[in-house]
């Protein structure tokens, strides 16, 4: 029976468009693009030219500091483009699909019947390990290291995420996951740990065997992965654990199953600006225009690859991100003009705040737009940050630590717990408009250089 | 409202950097963004934002105000007609005469304030922000009404950059603003800050109202509460004509005192609205209540005999004088309060407690409600630090 943890901190922003439980295939996506960017902490040697035949599964860049850590494509075709910018800065790889998919070899095996070495060996190789996380500084795991254990998120709180008991619903499922997991248990002298929420209905992660599981009940974030792992075993200095989404559990799982590689993943179109929010079936790096074309029902949209508190922007010609599982279209808020916006009862926006009326109007969804809402201030009010951070740490002292780049106090605050995401909430909610993400993740750079 | 945005953007230009009118740039800045919501999008991290924002907060506390400025001043129209014995005059004359008295002083805290943070604002090229509009609010309602304007002029200007623009302006402050003007009155013009003739206006306004300066009924008495019983030998308090009055007329507040202080009910009113929007917080504002109550009540039961203050009632304590207001409007000011959730009780409390103190303990200040709280807003950020190591040390005892 799985432990129970009751989060009551946290907020569940409703907006409208939600995914309904229905599938299809994207588009034929013509060209792939694979960011460096997207895996953070790796400084990318690139190991393509132009014009190089790639397969699913071969290797586009690795990391400098441990060039046995690889991002590899997803698709097969050929490299159209190695994109930089200033100094040089590797932008993007560019491929051209055949369309085929075709992987390169990859030996079909019982991950639990394998060496530890060899599990590492094989995930390194065709590209699974960069898809794993590591906390402290929410960076690409380095394979070197020994993680204290490994955590699994078995649901997404954020807001229009996909609902994983749909997107993990299949029969197959429990099977492919099971044998991700039990490649990721060779990674770990720990344990491998899985969440679920409590009104899950999917069999899917309740099945695992091998691991440890808990049932988390309340609001966003407390699907957010560093959330749990401050419930079940908060991290100290010096430890590290390794984080890793069930898309990439299940993506290892079918490769050790079929013997091929294949990155495809059902992914959320969301956002109240989309026709027929719905699955499809697509890739990491496919391009948006495969997932989005003829759904969107506005002009002026901004287009997210991730969840609107945490994802990142990119255009009507972008690419889907390499750790997004939703796509969401939401309205720009660059031409509202709204006339004494700040005074009036604004009904059809949402707030935490009840000096608007959203706590009245029960479970209504809402249009949010990018708008800001307001200019930016010093902190101002208090107390709001810890309403949404459900974990034994200030909030605001940490965020305060990093401005004043304390690396003391940082530590003693516990950054080494937190990542970016979990400070999407007190972005949201902060009458002074603070970035927090923003900082949070300089600091956790900041830190990482200097103790390096 | 087009027409108001197109008009807007066809003066902007004179003001942007290299316009006609550059110098005025934040003012611009600051009316624009007054009338219409900044159309900014966010850049990075979170693409949605609350629909809060500091404009707002400040706007609902001062809307939160508005009953005790309202009361605050018939009061003033009030006890210049009881003073002259003209106790039955429609409640519109009164309000007439109060407003009429009431509202320069609000001009005048709000010119001098707003201007000294336009001008620093366009100096420091930054956005205006909207601390002060909380602030110029709150200074004419702690001052006495006969306090001269020049006087409240010279202090809102040193307490703006003074207590806060030399600190960066809103929310780097440590003291409360409005609370470092009324000390700056209080210590550099006592005689215009206490003592009992400087609680009742004295003058006709526009033909409203009586002029008091040879013409008050027998028994008058111009004195507060608080420095009736501070200076008598019982804890019996009497109106401007000397009738007793009681604990009710105490919540009602139909008394000598600062302009926004008397009544519990409007300061009440106030609260209601501040708690239930969220923008004060509940904390800090029942520790003050109870810390005051309990050692108001404490006092009691040692009682005094030379010291009426000691054997005012605990219940009276909290009516009288500042200490509603301050506890409402003044401690729960998020700024200069701790910022942690355990801190705001104890700061709370201590508020509370040093308020009746001062009271009963100090012979010089009869009330003890803005000492209270700047003594406090002092010590806010070593509460935090108390409450910031507890979890520093939890964290660290995790890995023993």
């Amino acid at each position: 029976m799985a432990e129970s943890i009751k989060i009551k901190k946290g907020l569940d922003i409703k907006l409208k468009g939600k995914a309904e439980d229905t599938k299809e295939d994207a588009l034929q996506s013509q060209f792939f693009s694979m960011r460096p960017d997207d895996f953070h902490g790796m400084t990318p040697k690139v190991a393509v030219k132009e014009g190089d035949a790639v397969k699913v599964g071969s290797v586009l860049f690795c990391d400098k500091a441990n060039p046995e850590l690889k991002v590899v494509s997803p698709c097969s075709g050929t490299v159209v483009a190695v994109n930089r910018g200033e100094r040089r800065k590797v932008l993007d790889i560019r491929l051209e699909s055949d369309g085929k998919f075709e992987s390169v070899p990859f030996e079909k095996a019982e991950p639990s019947q394998l060496k530890s070495d060899d599990v590492k060996k094989r995930l390194l190789e065709c590209g699974f390990f960069a898809f794993i996380n590591q906390r402290p500084y929410d960076v690409v795991a380095n394979p070197n290291d020994a993680p204290k254990a490994i955590f699994i998120s078995g649901f997404d709180s954020a807001p229009l995420a996909p609902s994983y008991d749909y997107v993990f619903g299949y029969d197959q499922c429990v099977e492919d996951l099971q044998r991700g997991v039990d490649a990721l248990a060779k990674l770990t002298s720990g344990k491998v740990y899985v969440s679920t929420h409590k009104d899950s209905a999917s069999r899917a992660f309740k099945e695992l065997k091998n691991v440890s599981l808990y049932e988390f009940e309340g609001p966003h974030p407390a699907g957010n992965v560093g959330v749990q792992i401050h419930h079940i075993s908060p991290i100290n200095k010096g430890e590290i654990v390794w984080t890793i989404s069930p898309y990439d559990v299940l993506a290892i799982g079918k490769a050790f199953g079929k013997g091929s590689i294949d990155f495809s993943r059902l992914i959320a179109l969301v956002g109240s600006s989309v026709e027929k929010p719905k699955y499809y079936k697509t890739y990491p790096g496919a391009e948006i225009a495969s997932v989005v074309k003829g759904q969107v029902k506005e002009e002026n949209v901004r287009y997210i690859s991730g969840n609107p508190l945490t994802g990142t922007q990119v255009g009507k010609d972008g690419f889907i991100g390499a750790f997004a599982h939703q796509i969401t279209v939401i309205p720009e808020g660059n031409k509202n003009n709204e006339f004494l916006g700040w005074i009036m009862p604004r009904l059809s926006k949402f707030s935490t705040s009840r000096s608007y009326f959203s706590w009245l109007l029960g479970d209504k969804e809402y249009v949010a737009d990018t708008n800001v809402n307001g200019g930016k201030r010093a902190f101002i009010m208090s107390g709001e940050y810890d309403a949404v951070f459900p974990m034994d740490v200030l909030p605001e002292f940490l965020v305060k630590a990093i401005m004043d780049k304390d690396i003391d106090k940082m530590e003693q605050l516990g950054i080494y717990e937190v990542a970016p995401e979990d400070f999407a909430l007190c972005e949201y909610v902060c009458t002074s408009k603070i970035e927090t993400q923003k900082i949070v993740r300089e600091g956790l750079d900041f830190l990482r250089k200097e103790l390096a | 409202m087009k027409a108001l945005r197109n008009f807007l953007d066809k003066v902007k230009p004179n003001f942007e950097e290299g316009g006609k009118l550059s110098a005025f740039r934040s003012v611009f800045d600051g009316f624009e963004t007054f009338l219409f919501v900044p159309n900014t999008v966010s850049k990075s991290g979170a693409h949605i934002h609350d629909t809060i924002d500091s404009k707002r907060v400040m706007s609902f506390v001062v809307i939160a105000l508005i009953p005790a400025l309202l009361f605050g001043m018939y009061n003033v129209g009030y006890q210049n007609f009881l003073a002259a014995g003209h106790g039955n005059e429609s409640a519109i004359e009164m309000f007439a005469y109060g407003f009429l008295a009431v509202l320069p002083k609000i001009i005048v805290s709000y010119l001098v304030g707003l201007g000294i943070e336009f001008t620093v604002a366009q100096w420091k090229n930054e956005e205006i922000q909207e601390g002060f509009l909380v602030s110029g609010m709150l200074i004419p309602l702690i001052v006495p009404i006969e306090c001269p304007l020049w006087i409240i002029a010279v202090a809102t200007a040193f307490a703006v950059i003074f207590a806060k623009e030399i600190f960066g302006g809103t929310g780097y402050n440590i003291f409360n603003v409005a609370l470092i003007t009324r000390a700056f009155l209080f210590f550099a013009y006592p005689t215009k800050m206490s003592g009992d003739q400087v609680w009742i206006s004295k003058e006709s306004i526009f033909g409203l109202g009586y002029d008091l300066s040879n013409n008050t009924v027998d028994g008058f008495t111009g004195a507060t509460a608080l420095g009736q019983v501070a200076t008598g030998t019982t804890t019996n308090v009497v109106n401007a004509i000397g009738e007793s009055v009681s604990l009710q007329d105490m919540i009602i507040g139909l008394l000598p005192g600062s302009i926004g202080e008397t009544s519990v009910i409007a300061i009440m009113i106030g609260a209601v609205i501040l708690l239930w929007t969220g923008v004060a917080n509940w904390r800090t504002m029942i520790s003050v209540f109870v810390g005051g109550a309990c050692t108001a009540f404490l006092f009691n039961a040692i009682g005094s005999e030379s010291n009426q203050v000691w054997n005012l009632d605990w219940m009276e304590h909290l009516a009288v004088g500042g200490f509603c207001f301050g506890a409402v409007f003044m401690a729960t000011d998020p700024v200069t309060s701790p910022r942690t959730n355990c801190g705001k009780y104890i700061f709370g409390f201590l508020i509370g407690v040093v308020a009746i103190v001062i009271r009963c303990m100090n012979p010089g200040y009869p009330e003890g409600m803005m000492l209270a709280i700047l003594l406090m807003n002092l010590f806010a950020a070593l509460i935090d630090y108390v409450f910031v190591q507890r979890n520093i040390n939890k964290r660290l005892n995790r890995v023993k």
